[in-house]
């Protein structure tokens, strides 16, 4: 028997805290994006943990869905950077704020 | 033994994947950022390995590692060098609001992870050898979470879309041409 899983649990906390701190601090929606993804990361990560917790796969199907929905993400995301750039916009998410209310 | 082994497994995928979401956040050029994320990506599977999330590993590494980052590396590649560097000119009230408001978040999880689970997380039950593996998963799949299933095309679906319209050049000219227009009811 390896490490407990609370080992797992405070890992995936980490990288979510890492990702919140790369959403938060980077001005490029490129590295804006790859934060996104290490926070999905830490959340499938506790999901798996927990889905070996309780013996039930289920967590794995989620996290799954989980991995699906953040292709998707990046599909999206990538295609509003590259639309951005094609305007000859600025890449930097502080200084598009035309949508500000 | 094998406990010794397992340990280091844990502790070399587990820091290699905390070093490597550290060095995604702070990089100054994109590229390397992506690359560290694949390191991240990669250690990852390795630790669902060691959850025996044998079939969530495999599509970690295939899908994300493999497919997603290429796409990331191909865009980044396409729009040039950008250089962001996290740190520059001093540290700023953003940058040490945001490292309190990230830090007080971990924080915020160790914390109640703590309360609600102390001890009881400690033992995971066996599992057989079928646990994770791409039999059970596609049972399941097509079985209990067969709306989850469905759902998931109908969201591919939808981006693939999104990322056509997104990505057209036919759409550019039009907006120009409504921006240059002084206000006033649009037809």
């Amino acid at each position: 028997m390896g490490p407990d899983l609370t080992w797992y649990l405070a890992v995936a906390a980490f990288l979510f805290g890492i990702g919140a701190l790369g959403v938060m601090l980077r001005r490029s929606p490129l590295i804006v994006l790859l934060s996104l993804e290490i926070m999905l990361n830490g959340a499938n990560l506790a999901l798996i943990t927990f889905s070996r917790h309780h013996g039930q796969m289920d967590g794995q199907i989620f996290a799954l869905a989980v991995m699906a929905v953040a292709a998707s993400e990046v599909v999206v995301g990538l295609g509003l950077i590259v639309a951005v750039h094609r305007r000859r916009l600025d890449l930097d998410v502080d200084k598009l704020s035309t949508l500000r209310g | 033994m094998g406990n010794v082994v397992v340990w280091a497994v844990w502790f070399l995928a587990a820091f290699a994947c905390l070093g490597s979401g550290a060095a995604v956040v702070s990089f100054s050029n994109p590229y390397y950022s992506a690359l560290a994320l694949i390191g991240n990506l990669g250690s990852l599977a390795v630790l669902y390995l060691l959850l025996s999330a044998e079939f969530v590993a495999a599509a970690q590494v295939l899908v994300y590692a493999g497919a997603v980052m290429v796409m990331f590396l191909f865009v980044i590649a396409y729009l040039g060098r950008h250089v962001d560097a996290p740190w520059a000119g001093g540290p700023s009230w953003q940058a040490l609001g945001a490292v309190a408001a990230a830090g007080a978040l971990m924080v915020e999880i160790v914390v109640v992870i703590g309360l609600k689970a102390s001890g009881r997380l400690s033992d995971a039950p066996d599992v057989g050898a079928g646990f994770g593996s791409p039999f059970e998963v596609g049972k399941l799949f097509l079985t209990d979470q067969l709306l989850a299933f469905e759902i998931t095309s109908i969201v591919l679906l939808a981006a693939a879309v999104g990322g056509v319209v997104l990505g057209s050049h036919a759409r550019e000219r039009n907006n120009f041409v409504e921006s240059t227009d002084p206000g006033g009811p649009t037809s």
